[in-house]
């Protein structure tokens, strides 16, 4: 069974020909055909991705095939794709293809792999559950009452359900994180400028970062391999050289210096959750780890300050989608102030709408200092507790999740609960850090935990190592939803 | 009766001249078909981000260099919130708190006065689209071609006290950028244009009067004409009482009026805030070196070069210098002339100018080039032709029949000064004109001009008319 199997391992299957990319394709595009109830996907073209598996096939007859010929992954909606619809989960680009590559689709294209879909999101990357979907709400595989978490759920969905092999997702407030702690995967968010932007939908240009999400750290590697990077075509891109990850995943945790993150570990902290990840941290600890007790003092600051400063920047990111060039137009208007609202009434779903509103008042004159100025200063002290901490430890862990993934429909009536859901991730955007998410066990009703491991700047390698290594001696991330089995 | 003055600010967009736009590679070539210079970038298509472009940020510093301001080692773009159809990302890419270039001056003289115009500042930001509003009948259309092509926004303390001095400002501003190369200069096409901030206030008041803004004035008279009628209007309603209200105007050229636009109550909140796509703009040594070397000489520099090296009067080389095609036209031509630059700038002057005003032409264009208008001085001053012939030659040159050289050998046009041929036509003369000569002799010496011309007349203005006054005085004394 080939969706069993981790993307690293495909990948050797595929060159060691022991099975096709045009076969691979095939046996994941009737998995997902037969799973359409998780809603994981908002565009599937199974011609275009045999049409690529084909190209691939003849590469890896050819030998000497790119590092990711005839892998089958799947994109987050938020990446423009040429030749396949981009509609970051919303009415408004329903219509919407794109006439470019971004740089993230172009690199892993180049490297071989094979393009099966876009999944399905949280509009405009907005929410932490994929309910706000203008394409309907997508199910966990694990349980499919339940959220799969989000902005990119369905990437983690479909790769949980494992409908292909490994996904891209974006994270900006912790959804590639939240997600893959929800649906029992490896998700990392690297440093912001890691990844290039070019091309993905911007929500919040200062938080948003792309990266893989996977079953494995070794596949996370593999893709961050391809994906990470300089791009000229973004400013905020890093130009930084790009280690070698699957050499770091060797790295040994020997004197790997560990900080536990008091606030994250808070008496109210879900007992399972707090269980599992101690339970994982001494699996760590066997490893050769030392474990450091440090605290982030601001770190309650980190949801006022991100629902500032997201907003603020999406209200503007989001004006362009005014009707006039591209996208949804309302086919009624008398004159050109109707066209805007009413395009834009009708082609935002009320998520992205509270958070224009929010934004646009954040920015206004008379509340710019007291709003979006105050929020800067705390996100500079927010980075200042976490350059502290990292001082006296390599990288600091917590859980990923407050609870383990919620009923569909549960936090829909109360934003701000939802909001809290991002309450460990967010802060790491914030400061602009890498961090990943490993799933560390289940909770009694067998929803998975997930661990969060945050490393220094372009330090990605070490955090991949530990969740290499903690995968080779651990089984949770090999556990799969009753229907894959 | 109160005595009232004016006061003035401006602010200049002055479009730059780069080969990309000024956050994309896209081309900025003007008058292309709508929408053919208008990439992803420009379109603001989901996705897509700003890359600042360097030749643009080069020409910015070679500004705040020649205005003497402070190049900002650390600035910041800003986004300027709005929505309208010509501005794809619902906001303009602009600087607002930290701008690249501040403080500096403008200098300049109007007759002997002396002026000098404090500028606040000068920051880079993008030109929006164009829309269309009469070729579609009741649908407007949209021209992205302008979208993001870069302006230098160069805004002066409220310095000015007339109308005629915003537009010699105008005019020292427009002379520098192009001199600087940093803008093609042209008003019609609208690489220049001008908003005025306007006020009035009793003679002798030091605080400012409540101003208004005059938007859309994209000439040289305009601005004066635009200026004269505010100034009048806002008089007009202070003396019958009323309150000048704060708000935008937008001049009507064709009315010759100004009419409200906007009010400040209806004046936008454009939410500014630091773009974050684009990292703080650092201008390390490498860049101001770069600009530093590719600063050509600035006009005051010039102007004062021109009088202690050429030996000009300050009149002259002001005028020559106030163009920098002019200036460098002149340079080469005095090389050309064996180095007299007092003649080459008598035909700049006179010659040149006339015929260049009367074609409607401008020196790049003009049929004369420096080495032969030089040519044409050398060929005077070595005797093989008079003055009066190189006026001939200089019509035939402009009527593109060759070099000054060919002209001449070609007509037969040297001048002659030949004694035994000259001292023929002089005894010629005298024996047709007894009547002058006998004035001459009775001490009427004026007459000797007439008898110059008599003798110039047969020669077909080909003789030397210093040898013939010196002949012909001889012959006189006899």
């Amino acid at each position: 069974m080939p969706h069993r199997q981790s993307l690293s391992t495909l990948g050797q299957m595929l060159r060691r020909r022991e099975i096709g990319s045009e076969e691979l394709v095939h046996h994941f595009a009737d998995r997902i055909d037969k799973q359409q109830d998780l809603n994981a996907f908002i565009t599937v073209d199974t011609d275009y991705a045999l049409q690529q598996a084909r190209t691939a096939d003849q590469l890896l007859a050819g030998g000497n095939p790119p590092p990711l010929a005839g892998l089958p992954i799947a994109h987050k909606d938020i990446f423009c794709t040429q030749g396949m619809l981009t509609t970051c989960g919303s009415k408004m680009l329903a219509n919407f293809l794109s006439p470019y590559d971004a740089t993230v689709v172009r690199r892993l294209q180049d490297a071989g792999a094979v393009t099966l879909g876009k999944t399905n999101m949280d509009e405009f990357a907005m929410g932490s559950s994929s309910e706000t979907s203008h394409f309907g709400p997508v199910h966990n595989p694990w349980n499919r009452d339940r959220v799969p978490g989000g902005s990119s759920g369905g990437s983690a969905a479909a790769v949980a359900a494992r409908l292909v092999s490994a996904a891209t997702g974006t994270d900006t407030g912790g959804s590639i994180r939240q997600p893959a702690s929800f649906c029992g995967l490896t998700g990392l968010k690297p440093t912001y400028g890691r990844v290039s932007r070019y091309g993905m939908v911007a929500y919040a240009s200062s938080l948003d970062q792309g990266g893989p999400i996977t079953q494995t750290a070794e596949d996370a590697a593999l893709m961050l391999q391809t994906m990470a990077g300089f791009d000229a075509r973004d400013s905020t891109s890093l130009d930084a050289p790009v280690p070698d990850y699957a050499a770091s995943l060797k790295q040994k945790l020997e004197g790997l210096r560990i900080g536990l993150v008091s606030e994250f570990f808070d008496p109210s902290l879900d007992p399972d959750i707090n269980a599992h990840v101690r339970e994982a941290l001494s699996e760590l600890e066997k490893l050769g780890a030392k474990l450091i007790d440090v605290s982030l003092p601001n770190s309650a600051a980190g949801i006022p300050c991100y629902y500032v400063i997201a907003p603020a920047e999406a209200s503007s990111n989001l004006s362009r989608f005014d009707g006039v060039r591209y996208g949804h137009r309302s086919e009624s208007y008398a004159d050109l102030q109707a066209l805007y609202e009413n395009t834009r009434a009708e082609g935002f779903g009320a998520e992205v709408k509270r958070r224009i509103l929010v934004g646009t008042y954040a920015l206004s004159a008379g509340y710019y200092e007291a709003y979006y100025l105050k929020a800067q200063q705390v996100r500079r002290r927010i980075a200042d507790d976490f350059s502290q901490a990292l001082t006296v430890c390599d990288v600091l862990v917590g859980p990923t999740t407050p609870t383990t993934a919620f009923l569909l429909g549960e936090k829909t009536t109360n934003p701000v609960s939802m909001y809290l859901d991002d309450i460990f991730t967010i802060t790491v955007n914030l400061a602009g850090l890498p961090a990943l998410s490993l799933p560390v066990g289940f909770d009694p009703s067998g929803l998975p935990i997930g661990m969060q491991v945050i490393g220094n700047y372009l330090d990605e390698g070490t955090l991949l190592a530990i969740g290499h290594r903690f995968q080779e001696v651990t089984d949770w991330h090999l556990r799969v939803p009753g229907e894959v089995a | 009766m109160t005595e009232w003055e004016t006061v003035i600010g401006l602010e200049v967009h002055v479009q730059l001249n780069t080969k990309s736009k000024i956050f994309s590679p896209t081309a900025t070539t003007y008058g292309a078909p709508a929408n053919t210079q208008a990439s992803a970038v420009d379109l603001a298509l989901p996705g897509v981000l700003p890359v600042i472009n360097r030749e643009a940020v080069l020409k910015a510093i070679c500004f705040g260099m020649a205005v003497g301001g402070t190049i900002e080692s650390h600035s910041i773009f800003a986004r300027k919130n709005y929505f309208y159809p010509d501005l794809p990302k619902g906001y303009q890419i602009s600087q607002f708190e930290l701008p690249i270039v501040s403080g500096g001056s403008i200098r300049f003289e109007v007759g002997d006065t002396h002026h000098e115009i404090r500028l606040v500042r000068a920051h880079l930001e993008e030109d929006a689209g164009k829309s269309v509003h009469d070729a579609f009948g009741r649908l407007s259309g949209i021209d992205l071609n302008r979208a993001g092509t870069p302006l230098l926004e160069v805004v002066t303390e409220p310095d000015m006290r007339s109308p005629a001095e915003a537009v010699a400002y105008l005019r020292t501003l427009h002379t520098l950028v192009r001199y600087l190369d940093i803008c093609d200069g042209n008003l019609q096409e609208g690489s220049f244009r001008c908003d005025a901030n306007v006020s009035i206030r009793p003679q002798g008041q030091t605080t400012l009067g409540t101003r208004t803004e005059l938007k859309n004035i994209n000439s040289f008279r305009f601005v004066e004409q635009a200026l004269d009628y505010e100034i009048d209007r806002q008089i007009a309603v202070v003396e019958s009482g009323g309150a000048i209200a704060q708000e935008t105007r937008l001049y009507d050229a064709d009315q010759g009026h100004t009419r409200p636009m906007r009010s400040k109550e209806e004046a936008h909140d454009y939410r500014y805030f630091p773009d974050p796509d684009l990292p703080p703009l650092l201008i390390g040594d490498d860049l101001l070196k770069e600009a530093s070397a590719a600063l050509p000489e600035l006009p005051d520099n010039r102007q004062a070069r021109f009088v202690t090296e050429y030996g000009l009067t300050v009149a002259q080389s002001r005028q020559l210098t106030r163009d920098r095609d002019l200036a460098d036209f002149f340079e080469s031509a005095v090389i050309a002339a064996a180095g007299d630059a007092f003649e080459v700038a008598n035909w700049m002057g006179g010659e040149m100018a006339a015929a260049l005003n009367r074609d409607q032409c401008t020196l790049k264009d003009a049929p004369i080039t420096p080495v032969m208008l030089g040519d044409l001085v050398v060929l005077m001053n070595n005797g093989t032709i008079s003055g009066r012939i190189a006026k001939t030659v200089f019509d035939a040159m402009w009527q593109g029949d060759g070099s000054a050289q060919e002209i001449v050998d070609l007509r037969g046009l040297t001048q002659i000064s030949d004694s035994d041929a000259l001292e023929k036509t002089v005894e010629a003369v005298l024996q047709q004109c007894p009547s002058q000569v006998a004035q001459y002799q009775a001490g009427e010496t004026k007459v000797l001009g007439f008898l110059v011309g008599q003798v110039m007349k047969m020669t077909e203005g080909k003789a030397n008319p210093q040898k013939v006054n010196e002949i012909l005085k001889r012959h006189l004394a006899d």
